[in-house]
């Protein structure tokens, strides 16, 4: 298990204040560009009426995952205790693949490297990486 | 054979034409050493890589960058056969160079995102696929002659 060090949680929550006003079009680019370059993902969302890019459906998801990773960025010095009913419901409600985190996961870093090009320097992208592989181990933590 | 739809022809050339061979290829493999540590492991020749200021400042890394960036402009003018094309350089990796195939991945990774960075909001949705394809394409290519 890859832990962050105190400099790369400083990374981690000072790179996300400063996007804090943009997280909710954060979501949805990255909600968007993982359902059109990894198309396998849509089958996570027949049940939306309109899974192309930016609709409102795919908006609305995009805001909710943000949620959650600024509410994993508060509690990162507990990740597994802290996201404990979000793992609950990965597990036992969702069911997502935990491939899958890796992919949402890489669409976030293309979308902060397009959208915050300065501030998503290698120390910051490295801390980041760790952070959301982090996230997505708490998120899997009760799947078996 | 793959194929491309003129699309995604489209995207990956005009992709091309917007990278800077001097900033893409030495800042892409300076991520990788950076993001993926591990990856230090085949360039214990190339000298200082103790930090992330070392490594971005280390002009070996920058040329070998260069290197691979020569590489992914020979994939994009043979985008048609891509395979055989890349079959010299397959070799080399397996069997001098000994990389864990792997690593191909992780770089093609660091390539995208710092191509995203330099394209903006250029780089869309559907550019994103059609470069992401094309770069599965090389990984497939430089993995085909391990054996």
């Amino acid at each position: 298990k890859m832990s962050l060090s105190a400099k790369e949680k400083t990374l981690v929550k000072t790179f996300f204040s400063k996007v804090s006003g943009r997280v909710d079009d954060i979501g949805n680019e990255a909600l968007s560009r993982m359902l059109t370059v990894y198309p396998q993902t849509k089958t996570y969302f027949a049940h939306w009426q309109d899974l192309s890019p930016g609709s409102a459906s795919v908006r609305k998801h995009g805001k909710t995952v943000m949620g959650g990773v600024m509410e994993a960025v508060e509690k990162i010095d507990n990740l597994c205790e802290g996201l404990r009913n979000l793992s609950d419901l990965h597990a036992f409600v969702l069911r997502v693949d935990p491939s899958n985190f890796k992919i949402l996961c890489h669409c976030l870093l293309v979308v902060l490297a397009m959208t915050s090009p300065e501030d998503f320097s290698p120390e910051t992208h490295v801390a980041i990486d760790k952070f959301l592989a982090s996230v997505s181990l708490a998120l899997s933590e009760k799947y078996r | 054979m793959v194929a491309w739809t003129d699309a995604e022809r489209n995207a990956i050339t005009s992709v091309f034409a917007k990278l800077n061979p001097d900033v893409v290829g030495p800042n892409a493999l300076a991520r990788c050493l950076i993001v993926y540590p591990w990856t230090q492991r085949y360039f214990s020749k190339f000298g200082n890589l103790y930090s992330a200021e070392t490594i971005l400042g280390n002009p070996m890394v920058a040329a070998h960058g260069k290197v691979v960036f020569g590489g992914l402009e020979m994939a994009v003018k043979n985008l048609d056969d891509i395979k055989k094309t890349f079959a010299p350089l397959s070799e080399l990796h397996s069997e001098k160079l000994h990389v864990d195939p792997d690593n191909f991945r992780l770089l093609a990774d660091c390539i995208t995102i710092v191509v995203a960075s330099q394209l903006g909001s250029a780089f869309t949705a559907e550019v994103q696929a059609a470069w992401q394809k094309f770069m599965a394409v090389v990984v497939s290519g430089l993995c085909r002659q391990y054996h």
